[in-house]
């Protein structure tokens, strides 16, 4: 059921070895581009595999490059997104530290196609294996004169540094990720232009993300035909996502377009842990949306996602059961993305923030009914108005879990309640006299004393005090403690 | 690159602009306001206040119309209902984040955020308040308040200090929400390298960069019976002054003007123009003598380029970032600190005053000006020369205060002494005019003739482009300066800070030759400077240079070494230029200061 495109040599090869990646026919797409194919055969044949960015917008690459060659400069730039930053998702990175030559071999072909001499990787410091990894491979093809001067004889040069990017979620954004490479700081820029027109020290610049590097030259080995017809429609070849939550098998997955959700999750992910219900699954971090119960059987691809109110993104999918609390969770969201933004334009540095004012108020049971109106329209305005992508995309995970799970949100309003029993502020610990023994063993664990009760007598928990830890509840053998 | 004619539609009617034309600019030309926070004219554009949003048919996501250039057959709606919904959503946003103290605010009735919100009948907000007292107020430079609780983060501020200043003492700060504008290390702006320039200042549109104000005191002073209160006039404020009091940019009101500051009260009212004049004296007279050092006796110490040192924005700009070219600044004092020092000496002198009774008080188009006045150098009277700098809005606020009617003053001159100016004075308030008075006054010391120039107008150093050359060659010297027979003074101007770094770079790399360089930290000079009625732009400056040209070709006496006051006070106090007295009065030294 899995396919191993990107991922092909992770686990198979030493990465530190340059000789492990050769025999595994690394190089060879390059010396196959070079000295077969002019730049725009090349190019014609990305188009025609149908490759989609896998950084999340999902634009295509071939037309991508095409622009970029198409735009007359002395000097020219490939750039390598490595800013991984959504949570829980490190698809690149085990690219990154499993196989790194083909991250450096699919530049050069990028190099080679739009006529830039010189790459960049601009990757997060918080991967230092993935750094040193890089900087090795970086070395050993140098040595091996895959990087530098006259490659294969062609007279293509072409060689690579790294740039350290400090973690910046917003720095995935391509002119924020520039600013940041140019030593400014990493806020985005309105386009156009685009980076193919004037990006790097404002020359025609080329970023595509690790994935989408990873598949490139596997489709020069294998042929247009061969990936075009893995996958969808629109969705060509394989996504590699990170399943994580409440999900048996965590980890790392690489599956043709295509594959519906119910295979990823309750196949290759082993379904939901100690057998609880499945409720939704988040896919494409932040910026994405949450699918349910009746997602299940859709095929995933770029579009399919879209349609159902999420998106790819860069691949994480964080599985969440019955004990979650929706409204949660897109607060959860919420919060990091008021982390996150870069803070220049208006409604993404003040609109996401009210945006998680709203939620929280909703979550500690303080909002009304009229809140969600209140709370669509901003979202709305926030996705119309923003700068950048991340303002764009970021009240999704608002939008979503209100459009599926709405009675969720109506529970909190108007009932004070969290179905879920997840939001602190709108439950309490109460013990059923029906089962407590007066054992004691309650009141003996409670941290500040709020449980009362003789031996042998049914005890009580005064609420004004209780911190709703939970330490009862798992101590009590009885049953007897519970949350309403 | 040619440019091609694009067709389009902006609220369903057809119009043809220009390539690259932003759909801003194209609705203007169709009548249409769009409203604007952090989009200013004079700065590149940053899209980031997002108030301009338009809708464009066929593309979900609402579009910046300051950012984003026009394309062929686009359909716009500038007043869609979702424009305004998302509009008005914004206005509310950042009002959230905006202390909204409004009638306590300075910029009171000048606030753009406070305008908007006005006209998109912004009523109780929809979202609470994020503004508590976590903000910090900077009050500790005598020029420049930031107030972060006002600020609504368009970076204009941000722009204008590194774009049109390369100073870069402001910039963004933390992410998110906690996003600020800053100072290296959050330090307050009296310890970076602000060169108090005040550029921030005219381009916020909010209450968050405002000037010091020092209006109560001057009432005081008005109003202590024991002080005599000497008020100096520079010369751009007269060509301004109108601007905030319901004139059009471009009016000359020097009249009316000192006819207000009488009525104000002021016991004197006095002109810098005539230290304008002075300095020229001084100046003209320093530059001559640099020039023999250097051609006849050859001397080694000797600094060529000499430059001005008439705004105090650049004087600050050099001590933090070419503090080895601290030599080829003119030793001259600037017109402000001249007068300061001659009010509580030679002015006390003939009226008979004591000079810890006067009360010296200037008016400037300048908030570097009040940074001046508090330097340690500027006590060369044995007092504070100038006690208190007020913006031109500061007077304009002081004449509504009082309830003139200023529109029905009568014209009235200014009084005596030091208060006879020429045209050259005059232009000092306009970026080349330094120049162009020193050259009317030095080629005629050196020849013995006007300068060849129509009607004495030295054209080439005038105009707005950043840096200017001039050369001008002097023949037919008088026996005293032969040494200068044939000799090409080489001159060089630049105006806004960002042009003085890329001509003292030129410099630096010995590209460039120069005799004398003119540098006005101001874009456009002191008409533009950061005491100036809000708002500025180009055109308001090329309107304000026109009056300030004007004002000169009508003056009777247009060249500094014919103020008769000017003669007065060599043969009475001072000497001769350069002289003893001078030196002690009219001349100082700068440090050299930090690089951040």
């Amino acid at each position: 059921m899995q396919l191993r495109v990107a991922l092909r040599n992770c686990g198979f090869i030493d990465p530190e070895s340059i000789d492990d990646a050769i025999a595994r026919d690394a190089y060879a797409a390059l010396a196959k581009v070079l000295v077969e194919l002019k730049p725009a055969e090349a190019i014609e044949i990305l188009k025609e595999s149908g490759l989609r960015g896998r950084g999340g917008g999902g634009f295509p690459t071939g037309l991508k490059w095409e622009i970029a060659s198409k735009n007359e400069a002395d000097q020219k730039y490939v750039v390598c997104n490595a800013d991984e930053g959504d949570p829980g998702a490190f698809m690149d990175r085990s690219i990154l530290e499993g196989d790194p030559h083909t991250v450096l071999e699919a530049m050069a072909i990028n190099g080679y196609c739009i006529g830039a001499s010189k790459g960049l990787i601009y990757i997060r410091a918080e991967y230092p294996l993935a750094i040193e990894r890089l900087k090795i491979a970086i070395r050993q093809a140098r040595e091996y004169g895959l990087l530098g001067k006259d490659i294969f004889g062609s007279g293509f040069d072409f060689d690579i540094e790294l740039r350290y990017g400090a973690g910046a979620f917003v720095c995935g954004e391509e002119t924020a990720l520039i600013h940041s490479m140019e030593g400014e700081r990493g806020e985005p820029t309105f386009k156009p232009p685009f980076p193919a027109e004037s990006g790097f020290l404002g020359k025609p610049t080329n970023v595509n993300n690790v994935e989408s590097y990873a598949n490139i030259p596997v489709i020069y080995l294998k042929g247009a035909d061969w990936f075009h017809s893995i996958g969808t429609g629109k969705s060509k070849g394989t996504k590699v996502f990170a399943l994580a939550g409440k999900i048996n098998n965590v980890g790392l997955i690489e599956v043709p377009m295509g594959t519906t959700l119910r295979e990823v999750i309750f196949e290759i992910g082993g379904g939901i842990i100690d057998g609880k219900k499945f409720k939704a699954v988040q896919t494409g971090g932040p910026s994405g949306g949450c699918l349910t119960e009746k997602h299940l059987d859709i095929p995933i691809d770029y579009d399919n996602l879209i349609e159902s109110g999420s998106m790819m993104g860069s691949g994480g999918m964080i599985v969440m059961d019955e004990d979650d609390c929706m409204v949660s969770m897109a607060k959860f969201y919420l919060d990091f993305t008021v982390e996150e933004s870069c803070g220049k334009c208006s409604p993404c540095r003040i609109g996401n923030k009210r945006l998680y004012e709203m939620l929280d108020t909703i979550t500690k049971g303080k909002g009304s009914l009229e809140d969600l109106d209140r709370l669509r329209n901003l979202c709305e305005v926030v996705k119309d108005t923003s700068l950048c992508g991340l303002g764009q995309t970021s009240p999704n995970p608002i939008l979503s879990t209100m459009d599926n799970f709405h009675e969720e949100y109506i529970a909190h309003l108007s009932d004070k309640r969290c179905p879920s029993g997840q939001c602190k502020d709108l439950m309490n610990y109460v013990i059923d006299p029906e089962n407590c023994v007066g054992c004691t063993a309650c009141g003996r664990v409670c941290p500040v004393g709020a449980i009362t009760g003789e031996k042998k007598e049914i005890h009580s928990i005064d609420t004004a005090i209780c911190i709703k830890c939970g330490a009862c509840e798992e101590k009590c053998k009885f049953n007897a403690i519970s949350v309403k | 690159m040619s440019k091609y004619t694009v067709n389009l539609k902006i609220n369903e009617i057809p119009i043809s602009v220009e390539e690259g034309t932003t759909i801003l600019k194209a609705a203007k030309e169709l009548d249409f306001r769009v409203p604007t926070l952090c989009y200013h004219e004079d700065l590149c554009v940053a899209g980031n206040c997002r108030v301009c949003v338009v809708e464009q048919t066929g593309s979900k996501a609402l579009v910046a119309a300051c950012a984003v250039p026009v394309s062929e057959g686009m359909e716009i709606h500038t007043n869609s209902a979702k424009v305004r919904s998302a509009r008005k959503h914004i206005i509310e946003l950042l009002l959230s984040e905006h202390n909204s103290d409004c009638t306590k605010c300075y910029k009171n009735g000048n606030c753009e955020l406070q305008s908007l919100a006005h006209e998109y009948r912004v009523g109780d907000h929809v979202f609470a308040d994020l503004v508590t007292g976590k903000h910090t107020i900077d009050n500790y430079s005598p020029s420049i308040i930031k107030d972060d609780s006002k600020c609504i983060r368009c970076q204009r501020c941000v722009r204008t200090c590194t774009e049109l200043q390369s100073v870069s003492a402001l910039a963004v700060a933390y992410k998110g929400d906690k996003q600020k504008i800053s100072t290296f290390l959050d330090h307050p702006l009296v310890e970076v390298v602000c060169t108090n320039c005040g550029q921030c200042i005219n381009r916020c549109p909010v209450g968050a960069l405002i000037e010091k104000t020092y209006l109560e005191q001057v009432w005081d002073a008005i109003n202590d019976p024991t002080k005599h209160t000497v008020v100096q006039t520079a010369p751009a404020v007269r060509v301004a002054i109108g601007e905030e009091l319901g004139y059009d940019p471009g009016n000359r009101l020097t009249g009316k003007m000192v006819g207000a500051l009488k009525r104000l009260g002021f016991d004197s009212v006095l002109d810098t123009d005539f230290t304008a004049d002075l300095t020229i004296m001084e100046e003209g007279t320093e530059l001559l003598s640099r020039l023999k050092r250097a051609l006849v006796d050859k001397d080694p110490d000797v600094r060529i380029p000499m430059t001005t040192s008439c705004s105090p924005g650049w004087i600050k700009f050099i001590e933090h970032t070419f503090p080895e070219y601290l030599p080829n600044v003119s030793t001259c004092k600037s017109p402000q600190q001249m007068f300061g020092a001659l009010a509580k000496t030679y002015y006390a002198r003939k009226k008979g005053l004591k000079a810890q009774d006067i009360v010296s008080i200037s008016i400037m188009p300048c908030t570097a000006k009040k940074y001046e006045a508090d330097r340690p150098e500027m006590r060369s009277s044995g007092y504070k020369d100038v006690d208190y700098v007020l913006t031109t809005r500061e007077l304009g606020d002081m004449i509504k205060q009082a309830g003139i009617n200023f529109k029905n003053l009568p014209e009235t001159n200014y009084d005596s002494i030091m208060g006879d100016s020429t045209g050259a004075g005059v232009i000092f308030g306009a970026t080349g005019g330094v120049m162009e008075a020193a050259l009317r006054t030095a080629y005629e010391i050196v020849t013995g003739r006007e300068v060849p120039f129509d009607n004495i107008n030295i054209l080439p150093v005038r105009g707005m482009e950043g840096i200017r050359e001039a050369k001008v060659k002097l023949e037919g010297c008088l026996a005293e300066w032969s040494f200068l027979e044939g000799v090409e003074v080489s001159c060089a101007i630049a105006h806004g800070l960002a042009n003085a770094r890329r001509l003292m770079n030129a410099v630096k790399s010995g590209k460039v030759n120069y005799h004398f360089i003119e540098v006005m930290a101001c874009p456009g000079g002191c008409l533009g400077g950061g005491g100036q009625p809000i708002p500025t732009s180009k055109e308001i400056r090329d309107k304000r240079a026109s009056a300030i040209y004007q004002e000169d070709e009508n003056m009777q006496i247009r060249k500094s070494h014919e103020n008769p006051e000017v003669k007065q006070i060599y043969e009475e106090f001072l000497g001769a230029p350069n002289g003893h007295k001078s030196h002690d009065l009219l001349h100082t030294h700068y440090t050299a200061r930090n690089k951040y």
